[in-house]
């Protein structure tokens, strides 16, 4: 220690490098001295305090811990299979290897999308369901509001805190997939592999937002923040597990006799798949699974005629993003819908101390 | 001194049939210390509430400092403190760091929100408890950081809702002692609302009463028993005499026309030895030296003004009227 200091010193007496470091610290103090002096828009103050907030709760960090532990989980099973497949398939030539890091596994694991698609909801629901009524019931919301800002200014800072954290958090989780993969299997993504993989996370990020927006909306409506919770996860037990069930049964009541023709098959065929998709999570995992697996080429039935001819290689990822078109605008759409609802509900709410 | 700060014309809200406050018109002056006092429900928080624009009234107009709360409540938020009952402060931060935030979203660069926030927890005597979590705070403390928190914005005009609720009566003493130094010293007007009486008795120069969303009276103490009593007496002499004979008897009743002849004296009651006299105007040292005159033993003298606790119960005695408010 005491030579290191010793050669770090010697090395501050040459005299360019005193001159640059003495320039660079020059530098800093004055960005610090600019930063104390200069004021900032007050959505942003509120923002940099949600972010603080959640990165620092318990909250988020099990969450963290809980999603990195799946994900690591996923990336080996991932990996440890990725040898055997390329042995069996015997296509070398398959362009989108690596993006079998996200989608491929032996079964005992779910792949990362899945484990996304299940764990994401948890994850908006736990940033969002008590966003404004802990907030109510600490009494800091009157307080707040009675600070020289727009009332708007609090739930959009919320929510674009909320989407900031998780952006980052699946930005950095992704690129962390991506950066192991290289290290371990030494191929590195092709550029539309990697844009596919950039509009997946996107996409997550998107899927997110939706459960965060409807638990912002939960905790407007609801006062107790337990309430809320449990009222969004209602939603999502409902949509993941009862949801199915009920489209089964719908679908065996209806099912068409034998001597129906093709066109009322199809129909009957679009019809269920309509009903599934009028839940958020089918929506995201028809998108994921045509985004990470370009051999995907439609989403409902396909008929001869519209097989015929087509040529049996992966789809670039212009046609990929044009047939999850709709499934993105829904979920887009979900999104905003639910926004827009809480946005409406925080205006009119009338704020009383507790 | 007869510029209004806050200007309340004809304000009403009502919540479907319910009125909570009803054609209110009130002013406030400048610099001045005005009580609002009503028992619960009286619609003093929808008041206030309007006053920040937090509400909007069903009718009627609020000005605060020139500007209409309604229409930009931004400006008036900028000049308005505004401590409510039961303030909150979020309990994993520090004192000192919730300050701060309330002192960066009105706007103050870090170092100027650092020089205010230790400037005004040094003054309301919380730089100990400063990077104490908020969580942790006694009531009294969390009350004293609120109106820390009110005065970050440099405020023109503080209103505080129910400011002594819950904190013991030295706590309560040196709170309402810090809000008149600090309304004296930096000629911030403030609006107290309460239902404690001898507090806003203690620090208010002007007190309204507001009872179902009504403003029935308002003035400085004096005057509101005067407006209230007129037609009964401001002042009460209560004498205690030493007789019981016969002619005493008869000496009492040529005093007491002897009293009711004296202009100021509204009536005379008289119980055995005790004497109540109502009067218009202070006549103790008359009616004492009458007494002793007549030759009467004056055991005690004792000169009662209406209180507020007088001019409050007058109002709420009749609980049918206002009972459903509560």
């Amino acid at each position: 220690m005491e030579k290191l200091h010793n050669a770090v010193r010697r090395l501050r007496e040459i005299p360019w490098i005193a001159k640059v470091s003495g320039t660079i610290h020059r530098f800093t103090q004055h960005m610090e001295e600019r930063r104390a002096l200069a004021t900032s828009h007050p959505f942003w103050v509120i923002v940099q305090k949600e972010v603080t907030d959640h990165v620092r709760s318990w909250r988020f960090n099990i969450l963290l811990f809980l999603i990195l532990l799946t994900c690591f989980g996923s990336l080996y099973t991932s990996i440890t299979n990725l040898v055997e497949e390329t042995r069996k398939a015997n296509d070398a030539d398959d362009p989108f290897f690596f993006l079998k890091l996200f989608t491929l596994s032996d079964g005992s694991l779910p792949p990362f999308h899945v484990f996304i698609g299940f764990l994401g909801p948890l994850l908006g629901i736990g940033l969002g369901f008590d966003a404004i009524n802990s907030e109510q019931n600490s009494g800091t919301l009157s307080r707040i509001m009675a600070q020289p800002i727009h009332r708007d200014y609090l739930i959009n800072a919320k929510f674009t805190a909320a989407l900031l954290v998780i952006g980052v958090m699946f930005f950095a989780l992704g690129f962390l997939v991506m950066g192991f993969g290289i290290f371990i299997i030494g191929i590195p993504p092709t550029v539309e592999e990697f844009f596919r993989i950039i509009c997946f996370l996107l996409l997550s990020v998107l899927y997110v937002a939706f459960w965060l927006n409807l638990s912002v909306f939960l905790s407007i409506r609801f006062r107790q923040a337990a309430t809320s919770a449990l009222t969004a996860i209602a939603v999502w037990l409902f949509f993941t597990v009862f949801y199915q069930i009920i489209v089964n049964l719908v679908a065996r009541a209806m099912l068409p006799s034998e001597a129906a023709s093709p066109q009322q098959l199809i129909g009957y065929q679009q019809f269920i798949l309509n009903l599934m998709r009028v839940v958020p999570s089918q929506l995201y995992t028809d998108a994921t699974t045509t985004l990470l697996v370009p051999s995907v080429r439609s989403l409902g039935p396909l008929t001869m005629e519209q097989a015929y001819g087509a040529i049996p290689s992966p789809l670039p990822l212009g046609q990929s993003l044009l047939i999850v078109w709709p499934q993105l605008t829904g979920l887009v759409a979900a999104t905003v819908v639910c926004f827009a609802l809480s946005y409406v509900s925080f205006m009119r709410k009338e704020i009383r101390s507790r | 001194m007869d510029e209004f700060i806050i200007e309340l014309e004809g304000l009403t809200k009502k919540y479907g049939d319910f009125v909570a406050v009803d054609h209110l018109d009130l002013s406030i002056h400048k610099g001045e210390i005005f009580g609002l006092l009503g028992p619960n429900g009286a619609g003093k928080s929808t008041t206030i509430l309007m006053m920040l624009g937090l509400t909007e009234p069903t009718s009627g107009n609020v000005s605060v400092c020139g500007i209409s709360s309604t229409v930009h409540p931004i400006e008036v938020k900028r000049r308005v403190g505004y401590l409510p009952d039961d303030v909150g402060f979020y309990d994993q931060l520090s004192g000192r760091e919730n300050l701060l935030y309330t002192a960066r979203l009105n706007r103050l660069s870090w170092k100027e929100a650092e020089r205010r926030v230790d400037d005004l927890l040094a003054r309301v005597g919380l730089q100990e408890a400063s990077g104490k979590k908020a969580g942790k705070y006694s009531r009294g403390m969390r009350q004293r950081l609120g109106l820390a928190d009110v005065l970050v914005k440099n405020p023109e005009v503080i209103i505080l809702d129910e400011p002594t609720l819950g904190i013991d009566p030295i706590g309560v003493k040196e709170f309402l002692e810090l809000i008149v130094v600090l309304s004296r010293e930096e000629q911030i007007t403030v609006l107290l609302s309460s239902h404690h009486l001898h507090q806003v008795q203690q620090v208010c120069d002007r007190v309204g009463i507001f009872v179902a969303g009504k403003l029935l009276a308002q003035g400085n103490i004096s005057e509101l028993s005067r407006t209230l009593f007129s037609d009964k007496e401001p002042y009460v002499i209560e004498v205690g005499l030493d007789f019981s004979t016969a002619e005493g008897m008869d000496a009492m009743e040529a005093v007491k026309s002897h009293l009711l002849g004296l202009e100021g004296i509204a009536s005379v009651r008289v119980d055995k030895g005790r004497l109540s006299i109502g009067s218009t105007s202070d006549m103790t040292a008359e009616v004492a030296r009458i007494l002793v005159n007549a030759g009467f033993g004056l055991k005690y003298l004792n000169t009662k003004e209406y209180g507020l606790d007088d001019i409050y119960t007058k109002y709420f005695e009749g609980g049918e009227v206002y009972g459903k408010t509560a």
